[in-house]
């Protein structure tokens, strides 16, 4: 499996770290609510399109949100999590 | 007070020598990261080119006399030899001098022998001169900058230049052995 860094471009698996769904990086406001709840312990299992966050340890250092297929496991979309909200990569494969 | 006895992180390792190839240690130079403080991207640059440099995109570096600026992650790059006092208040500067192993391997065999510990394509239509990457050596970080034709400069964590030099020579000889037997 390759994953395109937006900064390093196709980068080897073993060069990322795996986070976990990204919605983790989705933090409620200051202060304990049932939200934090939710973020810390539920998670949705889908089979089709997911995102996930990825950290390129053994490279720039980015962590990159990249979006996939769990039945396919195509990957349709890399961006850097610094720049959510964003357009995807260029170059991300399609 | 104890005398303390100043040694460079490859002291005892280096060179070594294998089918043409040379791995040797580069000569001590400060080393400092840069890492732009917000929106002052664009100032740090003019800065940098006051030194005869420049920023440097993801991948790339700048060479200039006795300097140079390279790439080495997100919003960061290695400032080699210079004083980086012209950056101060630009960007946050850390002294890194001591925190690294620099090698320079250079010889034909020299990509052929680093195919074996990176996973990235070196060959010099795709990894040109002055082209960087931070990727790994087997499994130590590793910043590499193409530096000649077949000249690779890398740079791994100091706590681990015996190792790198290990993995090197061996992926160096192995190379040798395989150019011996045609």
């Amino acid at each position: 499996m390759r994953l395109n860094c937006p900064l390093c471009g196709d980068r080897d698996l073993r060069e990322f770290t795996y986070y976990g769904a990204s919605v983790y990086a989705d933090r409620p406001g200051e202060g304990w609510s049932d939200a934090w709840d939710d973020l810390l312990h539920l998670r949705d299992n889908p089979a089709g399109e997911t995102t996930d966050l990825w950290y390129h340890e053994l490279g720039c250092s980015a962590w990159i949100e990249v979006s996939r297929n769990t039945v396919t496991h195509a990957i349709s979309a890399t961006r850097l999590l610094a720049g959510r909200g964003k357009a995807p990569a260029k170059g991300a494969k399609a | 007070m104890a005398s303390l006895i100043e040694i460079s992180p490859c002291d005892g390792l280096l060179p070594k020598i294998a089918g043409g190839m040379v791995l040797s240690e580069l000569p001590f130079a400060r080393v400092t990261s840069v890492a732009p403080f917000k929106g002052k991207t664009r100032a740090l640059g003019a800065a940098l080119k006051g030194m005869g440099l420049g920023w440097p995109g993801p991948g790339q570096s700048r060479q200039g006399k006795d300097a140079a600026i390279l790439w080495s992650g997100m919003d960061q790059a290695f400032l080699i030899g210079p004083d980086p006092a012209p950056l101060q208040g630009l960007a946050a500067l850390t002294d890194q001098s001591d925190g690294w192993a620099r090698m320079r391997l250079k010889g034909p065999g020299a990509e052929a022998a680093l195919a074996r510990l990176v996973p990235l394509d070196l060959r010099a239509d795709v990894f040109a001169e002055g082209q960087v990457a931070r990727s790994g050596l087997n499994h130590m970080m590793l910043h590499i900058c193409r530096s000649g034709p077949d000249a690779f400069d890398l740079m791994v964590f100091r706590s681990m230049a015996g190792s790198a030099v290990h993995e090197l020579h061996q992926a160096m000889e192995a190379v040798a052995a395989r150019t011996m037997i045609g």
